[in-house]
């Protein structure tokens, strides 16, 4: 009989029940005996500076407030970014420390009331003044010129192979084009929350965060507290997309509030602080020369990336990660460069890097292909690696071509003709478009403990978060097939510091991290109870291997052993086991990534430009899956984020001030429901061996690259208009069409 | 927000009785509340006017029909005397927003709704609408979704309804109540100001005038059409949107009326392309010529020059829709 | 003393006029199903039924609705067992994180019965209101999911009005 919720099963989430009727508890609404007082953010109205003067007098002595923190009387705190050889999710993240001023939004201070009504009311009621920094500076375009110290994901910001100049210089067909993509939101539905409680020993915190030991080292820093005594919890969380992988304003805030008041406080980000007091992701200018033999082969790929960084948060996307890792080349420029300015914190976003570059690199190609008077699709099928183009390693596993070729085949890609802008339904221009989709693939340190009861259910503990990528699920699932045991007698117990420390949510690297620690820790379970089962029915040679694990038993051999009997028994009231995993040389030694190739086809109306997606259809290389409703779903997520990013999502800087202007939901453009193309996902399933040893890759960021490059190319090809500035909104494509 | 007195009226003679500070009507709330939580508005009096008998939609003389204010939008939208003889109206309504808004939105309130410009929501920021002399942040910044037409050196927003645009196109008018109780009829073209030198004046009404019902005339003959133009497909407040209602008569334009949203800070009725059109061919030529004279004094401000040929194109393609559907589609 | 009934017990408000519907159900009444995206209009994820119709609670002040019937997601299932349109969106996976979920419940709840009495939409036009792909899709819109699990959330919907219109001996496109 097969086991629903086995591995590979699309198994219905197990904290669906909990979702759907509400019960499942975010940061903010975990119960206290005694309510929670709740702090509101006063926020920096500069970019840069000092407070001059700071008068909480009203606010103090308005109704409900029980008090106002500001820089005078917040706890000491580490510095900001201290100490400075940590990573960045383990720093200080010291907020009210003193009277300076680092990005419009900077919290000055903190009302806390025993209402928002009333805490939100006596923050307007703060006079505040400001010594502005006249030489603040809040864009960053071309000029950047720093070398980061690093990239996020660890490559290095300059790569250079073979000879770029003279290989350019020497093609027969050339494209030098810059393309500039806009300052992003991640804008998870759940704003950034925090209740913080200190019993004068202990500071307990609920978070919303990807990341649970970082984030109680980061606490410990900052407060310069003993981190045994700090215990963070974040089981539910209503979205991170990397804006929650650290700690960040409300945390610390609610914590200051918890050690001056001794009550619990909580802090729930406005909507509008979002945009702040969370980081973003940053713009990016993107030069991309190509130079290619006239029949497309390419020759030289050339990729400098400028972008800011906030004053003093070291962080710098690898934006080049696509032009290094795509294509075949005989000579590869990459740089990056970034420049620190008075804005708010820039961190990771989405697949940090491929996101944004293959945006700009990906449109670059399409339109390198068109200069070739080449098939989008045949350009770059011509073009595929046979080992990673920026270290010469071997590929673990590179599906790419299938992809592209099979997406082509279930897209109807053949129908497309080569000129664009030559088809139509009534005012409607029709345009195709194609995108090679790649990201890096993970494996990361992670530990987990399981106990086998004696009444046959199986608890897992670990850190680790799930951000709506289904972890509770997947683990499940793992534990699900390798005990034998059904979904409901498994207890997965995630998001407390308590818990052995995971991997936690980022990167991708999630599933395949924590599974695989899981996966560990189940084997050690199956040698533990094989060891009983050996001495209570004298199995002493059989081997191992022949064992199953099947429906809360053990079949060996002639023998079946229930789990339940086997413990009661051998008298013990549980078993438990430990269980890890570390990359291996595998990862050293192999180019790792998830592939996909992804189609899309656009409307632009011709007398208003308006672009709306018809279809998307992306087929996708992620090794085996682990579960395909759930891996769906994921998919289905990163290609709505990439069209976003393609058509809508912009945040309006005003460089005057140092801020968005449209800090909101109403005016930064997420797509709705009706934005919705019907959308076709394929999977190509081969398992990979060298990814981990449940043959799975990364597919939580994956869908996003490359998603809003193959919109791009399909409005040029509807439209005959290339727009290089994102968002591809209409007013940019309203110029190039004839009236 | 800061603390307010809530008051339910029962009867509209309880409105105005001589008490200090600044009043508000509350009818869904759904513009009110959201300006409220910001502190731009700072009412000291809330009067929720929800429990008035101002809900119904009556036949009125002459093929009009008369709105009382207290109406939804959902309700407006979805009456079939409104669907069928005043279709740009339910069109107009059901482009804006969303369902859950709409049904709470009602007609007055959909009326005197706010700007939704960037530096009037953020209070750090200059704003003459807000605070008369302050400056306005928006003629330098961020004005992607500001006015064309009808703007000062004081001011550069624009009004966001849909609702307004299509009963302007139709010719509607308003019956206002005083404090005192006396009645006056006003046009909707009439109600919203230009901002001129007092942009913080959005609208005609006096303090606590109520706005007690909508009287639509019977429509002229033609096909009526709302096309709205915007960045996502929906949830979305307009970049330019047109009402047309059209009539063709053997070729020639026997009646016109037109009005656009996203231009200005009311509706823009669009006499001047109205007269260009009235008696002439329904050529595509001459519906550019009209939009061309309408739009001849429009101004972009930076961020929002593409408005300019947008209006243009909008005006043209959706009078070419409404003559082709006129020819298809017997009234 | 105010009072309004919620999930239908009585429940009698506190004494600011402030407090919204949505501070009133999380903070006052520990009902946090009803989520808190925006605090103004702008996502839909405090979505609720208050006398049956789908509105922002975000935007409502409690004391507005005194006397009214609110229905939240806590209130949309009886006891242990899940409203058809829960079950739905659990086995078509009309979520990720969970944050948006309630919010797009109770919206498709109140949007089958706005259906149901003829309310047209923006896609309707001229005809009769049917309950395609695309009037879902537009009339779900007020409802923000970042997760972007729209596609999932249209099939719930569509399964759960199938599955109701064949008990009512009808169909639905």
């Amino acid at each position: 009989m097969s086991n629903p919720a086995s591995i590979g099963q699309p198994l219905d989430r197990v904290d669906g029940p909990l979702k759907v009727s509400g019960r499942a508890t975010y940061a903010a609404e975990h119960a206290f005996d005694q309510p929670p007082l709740v702090g509101w953010i006063v926020e920096a109205t500069i970019p840069a500076g000092r407070i001059k003067q700071l008068d909480t007098g009203a606010a103090e002595s308005s109704t409900g407030v029980a008090a106002v923190l500001t820089h005078h009387n917040a706890a000491a705190q580490t510095p900001f970014g201290d100490p400075g050889d940590e990573g960045r999710f383990t720093q200080s993240r010291a907020m009210l420390f003193d009277d300076h001023i680092r990005y419009h939004g900077f919290p000055v201070a903190l009302v806390i009331a025993d209402t928002l009504a009333n805490a939100r009311h006596a923050a307007g009621l703060i006079k505040i003044s400001y010594e502005p920094d006249k030489d603040a500076v809040t864009t960053a375009g071309q000029e950047a010129d720093e070398v980061p110290e690093e990239l996020d994901g660890g490559m290095e910001p300059d790569l250079f192979q073979g000879d770029f100049e003279q290989a350019y210089n020497n093609a027969e067909v050339t494209l030098d084009v810059t393309y500039t993509t806009p300052n992003q939101a991640a804008a998870a539905m759940e704003p950034h929350a925090a209740i913080a409680s200190f019993d004068g020993d202990e500071l307990t915190v609920y978070m919303s965060v990807q990341l649970i030991g970082p984030a109680v080292k980061a606490l410990a820093n900052t407060l310069r507290f003993d981190p045994d005594k700090i215990r963070v919890l974040s089981p539910y969380i209503g979205g991170g997309f990397g804006s929650k992988l650290g700690v960040h304003n409300e945390a610390v805030l609610a914590c200051l509030g918890a050690l001056h008041l001794k009550r619990p406080i909580k802090v729930v980000q406005h909507r509008r602080n979002v945009f702040h007091n969370a980081p973003h992701r940053g713009s990016s200018v993107q030069r991309i020369q190509l130079g290619a033999s006239r029949d497309g082969k390419l020759q030289a790929i050339g990729h400098e990336s400028f972008m800011p960084m906030a004053r003093g948060y070291e962080f710098a996307e690898p934006t080049g990660a696509p032009a290094r890792t795509t294509y075949r080349t005989d000579a590869l420029k990459s740089t990056h460069r970034v420049k620190s300015i008075d804005m708010p914190v820039a961190d990771s976003c989405r697949a940090p890097g491929h996101a944004i570059g293959s945006l700009a690199f990906e449109s670059a190609i399409d339109e390198m292909a068109y200069q070739c008077d080449q098939d989008p699709l045949a350009f770059r099928l011509a073009n595929m690696p046979d080992k990673d183009p920026s270290t010469g390693q071997p590929f673990a596993s590179h599906d790419l071509a299938e992809c592209l070729r099979e997406g082509a085949e279930k897209f109807g890609w053949q129908s497309r003709e080569q000129q664009p802008g030559n088809r139509f339904q009534g005012r409607q221009l029709i345009g195709y478009g194609v995108a090679s989709t790649i990201r890096v693939n993970m494996l990361v340190p992670s530990k987990t403990r399981i106990r086998l009861s004696a009444d046959g259910t199986l608890t897992a503990w670990a850190d680790m978060t799930d951000i709506g990528t289904g972890t509770y699920t997947i683990l499940t699932q793992i534990a699900s097939e390798t005990m034998g045991l059904p979904a409901d007698r498994i207890n997965i117990e995630l998001g407390d510091s308590r818990y052995p420390p995971s991997c936690g949510s980022g990167g991708s690297f999630g599933a395949a991290s924590s599974g695989s620690a899981l996966l560990d820790a189940c084997e050690n379970m199956r040698t533990k109870v094989l060891d009983i089962a050996r001495a209570q029915s004298n199995k002493g040679d059989e081997p191992a291997e022949n064992a199953r694990f099947e429906n809360g038993q053990v079949i060996w051999g002639d023998k079946t052993l229930s789990l339940t009997e086997l413990l009661n028994k051998s008298g013990e009231a549980y078993l438990e086991t430990d269980g890890e995993v570390e990359p291996g040389d595998d990862h050293d030694n192999y180019s790792q990534h998830s592939y996909g190739a992804q189609f899309a086809e656009v409307h632009v109306d011709r007398d208003t430009g308006e672009v709306r997606v018809q279809r998307l259809l992306g087929v996708f290389s992620a090794g085996r899956i682990l579960n395909p409703k759930t891996a769906r779903s994921q998919l289905l997520g990163g290609m709505v984020w990439g069209q976003s990013y393609a058509l809508l999502e912009e945040l309006m800087l005003d460089d005057r001030y140092g801020t968005f202007m449209n800090r909101d939901l109403a005016e930064y453009h997420l797509p709705v429901n009706r934005d919705m193309p019907a959308i076709d996902i394929h999977f190509r399933e081969e398992p990979d061996p060298r990814s981990n040893r449940l043959g799975s890759k990364g597919i939580g960021e994956l869908s996003i690259c490359g998603a809003g490059a193959a919109v791009a190319n399909a409005v040029y090809h509807a439209a005959g208009v290339r727009v290089r500035d994102f968002p591809v909104t209409l007013d940019k494509i309203l110029e190039h069409l004839p009236e | 927000m800061k603390p307010f007195d809530y008051r339910r009226i029962q009867t509209v003679e309880e409105i105005g009785r001589d008490e200090p500070g600044q009043a508000r009507f509350l009818a869904g709330g759904t513009n009110l509340i959201d300006l409220m939580k910001h502190e731009i508005e700072v009412p000291d009096r809330l009067l929720d006017i929800s429990r008035l008998q101002l809900a119904s939609i009556e036949d009125g003389e002459n093929g009009g029909l008369r709105v009382g204010t207290l109406v939804t939008n959902t309700a407006l939208a979805s009456d079939p005397r409104v669907r069928k003889t005043w279709p740009l109206l339910s069109a107009a309504l059901l482009s804006g927003a969303t369902a859950q808004l709409r049904n709470r939105a009602t007609t007055g309130g959909n009326l005197l709704q706010r700007t939704r410009c960037f530096y009037f929501y953020d209070t750090a920021r200059p704003c003459n609408k807000r605070n008369p002399g302050e400056g306005c942040s928006a003629r330098e910044g961020q004005n992607r979704i500001h006015a064309i037409l009808g703007a000062s050196d004081h001011c550069i927003a624009t009004h966001p309804s849909d609702m307004a645009v299509a009963m302007v196109a139709l010719d509607a008018s308003l019956t206002l109540r005083a404090v005192d109780g006396s009645e006056r009829e006003l046009p909707v073209e009439e109600l919203h100001r230009l901002p001129g030198d007092h942009p913080e004046q959005d609208t005609v009404l006096a303090p606590e005038e109520l706005i007690v019902s909508v009287t639509l005339p019977a429509p002229p003959p033609g096909r009526q059409m709302y096309r709205k133009v915007r960045d996502r497909s929906s949830y979305a407040f307009a970049l330019i949107s047109v009402g047309v209602i059209l009539h063709v008569v053997e070729g020639k334009v026997d009646s016109i009326r037109i009005a656009f949203g996203g231009v200005a800070h009311k509706p823009w009725r669009a006499h001047k392309a109205e007269a260009a059109l009235l008696g002439k061919a329904a050529t595509e030529a001459n519906f550019r010529l009209a939009a061309e004279a309408e739009l001849a004094d429009a101004k972009g401000y930076g961020h929002n020059n593409f408005k300019i040929p947008l209006a243009r194109r909008t005006l043209v393609a959706t009078l070419r829709d409404a003559a082709h559907s006129e020819q298809e589609v017997p009234a | 003393m105010a009072v309004l009934y919620i999930n239908g017990k009585q429940v009698t408000l506190d004494d600011d006029p402030r407090t919204t519907l949505l501070d009133t159900l999380r903070e006052c009444q520990d009902l946090t199903g009803t989520k808190k995206g925006c605090d103004h209009g702008q996502c839909g994820a405090c979505t609720l039924l208050l006398d049956g119709r789908r509105v922002n609670s975000c935007l409502i002040l409690a004391i507005q609705c005194e006397g009214s019937e609110v229905t939240t997601i806590e209130g949309l299932g009886q006891g242990e067992q899940l409203h058809p349109m829960q079950r739905a969106f659990v086995k078509h996976d009309g979520f990720q994180c969970g944050y948006c979920t309630p919010g797009q419940i109770c919206s498709a709840v109140g949007m089958l019965e706005e259906v149901e009495n003829g309310e047209p939409s923006d896609v309707t036009g001229r005809a009769d209101v049917t309950l395609s792909r695309a009037e879902i899709q537009e009339r779900m819109s007020g409802n923000l999911c970042r997760c972007g699990a729209y596609v999932n959330i249209v099939d719930a919907i569509l399964d759960t009005a199938n599955a109701h219109s064949l008990k009512n001996g009808g169909a639905a496109t």
